[in-house]
């Protein structure tokens, strides 16, 4: 199947969208390579959704270019423009069979019977669905509609795979087996592809890269790691993994937060003297004393509370400055035998390597 | 069921299930009293329902000294009853199929327009279906007859110089009936639409299918339970439809129910107009039965 695809490439110019005065899409400018898993993360209302829709060509943007390949493709209604999509609700067809939802796409297409069979087989094998074909719509679970939803989606060998948020109406367990197979078969495929979602850990989970969106702006664009590790400004280290924002004073590879000097390993790319350090609350270490590492920054604090997750145990700890932060701990034997209690003091330490400055967005305002 | 093991082991005094029997009577009990809550209610159809089909059922079997015969259904097969028969059925079908070519567009119109100018024509629907049946039949009358709105309109402009026979015979009939049996097409017509995910035409046409694709192939099958419901909904209400054949039938259309009249009125034979009214039941349940068959019992309720 691999073979036979011409997957392309996607290349997305000044798109804008206003529903009136406000405005879905500023602007964006995205180029998606050939056999790309690009996500499109972001909160509700970012624009995530009508960037897809247009891409599909259910929503008409105000200006723009949208080419697959070389071709321009914003003005072609939806039915030309051979991609396949992945609904949110899975829009299977209720008065067709499963091989009947799945032989549609074909079925406009002429194909003829002893193919389009040929093909529906093939591709219910890939999803699994295998013994499925004769069954209704509606005697399916979720995690089977999901599939059979995935297969209509590219049994026609389309130039361009769009899912939106497919997995968010399956249950936790379910979700994650289905990223992984979804992410094994685009491996599989070799389909360009944009997936939305609003839920980070999938984004990080399945993406070659992922585009942060907020308020119709493309944020951050960048691989899963160095999103996570190098985030641009606050709103993506906020909106991707957890973290926390001390204010600080900034000096060359050096911050100052109150009267703890931190070093940083790169110095930030804003040269603004206000800016924030963003702590991950897993990038801490629970030191007996400050002198304990002299490679690591030191922070200390006071315990407001603990709380156990099983595979770690989160310490709600209160800086000097009153400002308080979680970190996380895993919970090995020896953290396990002395867990600190609320009231007493600890010194964190971290690497200057795991440090992230950003600007401070509302003094730059 | 270990833990229960485990428990009996460690406390002998305790039953291997305790409050088993109770609780099971207890269960038996409420399952019972919830029943007797629709003893009311059943006792109501029995009476109100059943018995007077069962009696009608036994009228028709006997002549009027009261022995058991045939003899009220063996006249039905007379020409003049076998006309009527006719009659009823090609109207009803006409009838029926007016209403779905009228119906569906307007229906499908009231799914494409905005919420407000969809009550306007939700109100279209529904103000005839809140006023009398008779009134609105005479106001058929009315428009229809030779000196009528229509005909006077008709030849003022000169599109005509007699004036059309449209009251009195099969047209008019036709006409005044569609009218009365819009709505019980429209609402259901309507219901099924708009319970149809728009998604399901984004991922039509996103599979390659035009526009004109998207109606025939996903639309018009999807709102096919609405649509039977509708038919069969018409279709029965007017094998047995009285008021409105009369009237702007003149006499002239005879309907099954118009014979089951006259068997009581003229005649005052019950056990013919019991036969005829048996007849009829039999026949719209035969139908009901072959849709049902044919189509799945699913869409006569209009469920999916």
């Amino acid at each position: 199947m691999a073979d036979a695809m011409k997957s392309l490439p996607i290349s997305i110019r000044s798109l804008t969208k206003k529903y009136g005065s406000f405005k879905a899409l500023d602007q964006v400018n995205i180029d998606i390579a050939t056999g790309e898993f690009l996500t499109l993360l972001g909160p509700s209302g970012s624009g995530k959704t009508t960037l897809l829709m247009v891409l599909a060509g259910f929503v008409r943007p105000d200006a723009g270019s949208v080419s697959f390949g070389d071709e321009e493709v914003l003005l072609k209604p939806p039915h030309r423009r051979g991609v396949g999509m992945v609904f949110q609700n899975y829009a299977l067809f209720p008065h067709m069979s499963v091989a009947g939802n799945v032989a549609y796409p074909l079925k406009l297409r002429k194909m003829s019977k002893p193919e389009i069979n040929e093909r529906v087989k093939r591709v219910l094998d890939l999803v699994q669905l295998a013994e499925l074909g004769d069954r209704q719509i509606e005697q399916l679970s979720g995690g089977q509609r999901q599939r059979v939803a995935l297969a209509r989606a590219i049994v026609f060998e389309p130039r361009i795979l769009l899912m939106d948020e497919p997995l968010s109406a399956l249950d936790k367990n379910l979700r994650e087996q289905m990223q992984i197979e979804i992410r094994n078969l685009h491996q599989k495929l070799e389909m360009t592809t944009v997936y939305v979602t609003h839920d980070q850990r999938e984004a990080l989970t399945m993406s070659d890269r992922i585009a942060v969106i907020n308020d119709g702006k493309i944020v951050q664009l960048d691989d899963p790691q160095t999103l996570y590790e190098q985030p641009k400004n606050r709103f993506v280290a906020q909106f991707i993994g957890e973290s926390h924002f001390l204010p600080v004073k900034v000096s060359g590879k050096k911050v100052l937060y109150g009267r703890n000097n931190i070093r940083l390993a790169n110095a930030p790319v804003s040269t603004a003297q206000d800016q924030l350090l963003v702590i991950r609350p897993e990038k801490f270490r629970l030191l007996a004393n400050s002198a304990d590492n002299s490679a690591l920054n030191t922070i200390e604090g006071v315990v407001r509370d603990t709380v156990y997750q099983g595979e770690s145990i989160i310490l709600y700890v209160e800086l000097d400055a009153g400002l308080i932060i979680a970190t996380r701990q895993p919970t090995q034997h020896s953290l396990l035998a002395a867990i600190p209690q609320p009231g007493q003091k600890v010194v964190l330490g971290f690497d200057p390597a795991d440090t992230i400055v950003v600007p401070d967005e509302d003094t730059e305002a | 069921m270990t833990a229960t093991d485990n428990m009996s082991a460690r406390h002998d005094s305790v039953p291997a299930e305790p409050n088993a029997a109770e609780l099971a009577t207890q269960g038996r009990t409420e399952k019972w009293r919830t029943f007797a809550l629709s003893l009311p209610g059943l006792a109501l159809i029995g009476i109100v329902i059943f018995a007077p089909i069962v009696w009608l059922f036994g009228l028709s079997f006997l002549e009027r000294g009261g022995a058991f015969s045939l003899m009220h259904y063996e006249r039905l097969l007379h020409p003049s009853y076998l006309k009527t028969f006719q009659t009823t059925f090609e109207l009803s079908f006409l009838v029926t199929f007016f209403c779905v070519v009228l119906g569906y567009p307007y229906s499908y119109l009231m799914t494409q327009v905005s919420p407000g100018w969809r009550s306007i024509l939700m109100m279209a629907v529904l103000f005839p279906f809140w006023t009398s049946l008779l009134v609105r039949t005479y106001a058929w009358l009315v428009l229809l007859q030779r000196r009528g709105v229509i005909n006077t309109w008709l030849i003022d402009t000169g599109l005509i110089d007699q004036p059309l026979r449209l009251v009195h015979n099969f047209t008019g009939t036709a006409i005044g009936m569609v009218h009365i049996m819009l709505p019980f097409m429209v609402l259901p017509l309507f219901a099924s639409m708009k319970s149809i995910d728009r998604s399901m035409f984004r991922a039509a046409a996103n599979l390659g299918a035009t526009p004109i694709q998207v109606f025939w192939q996903i639309f018009v099958p999807m709102t096919v339970p609405g649509l039977f419901a509708g038919v069969v909904l018409v279709f029965v209400l007017c094998l047995g439809f009285y008021v409105t054949p009369a009237v702007l039938g003149g006499g002239r259309v005879m309907m099954w129910s118009m014979q089951i009249e006259r068997s009581i009125a003229v005649y005052a034979d019950w056990g013919a107009a019991s036969a005829l009214g048996v007849v009829l039941l039999v026949v719209t349940l035969i139908i009901l039965a072959v849709v049902a068959r044919l189509f799945g019992l699913q869409h006569l309720t209009g469920k999916r």
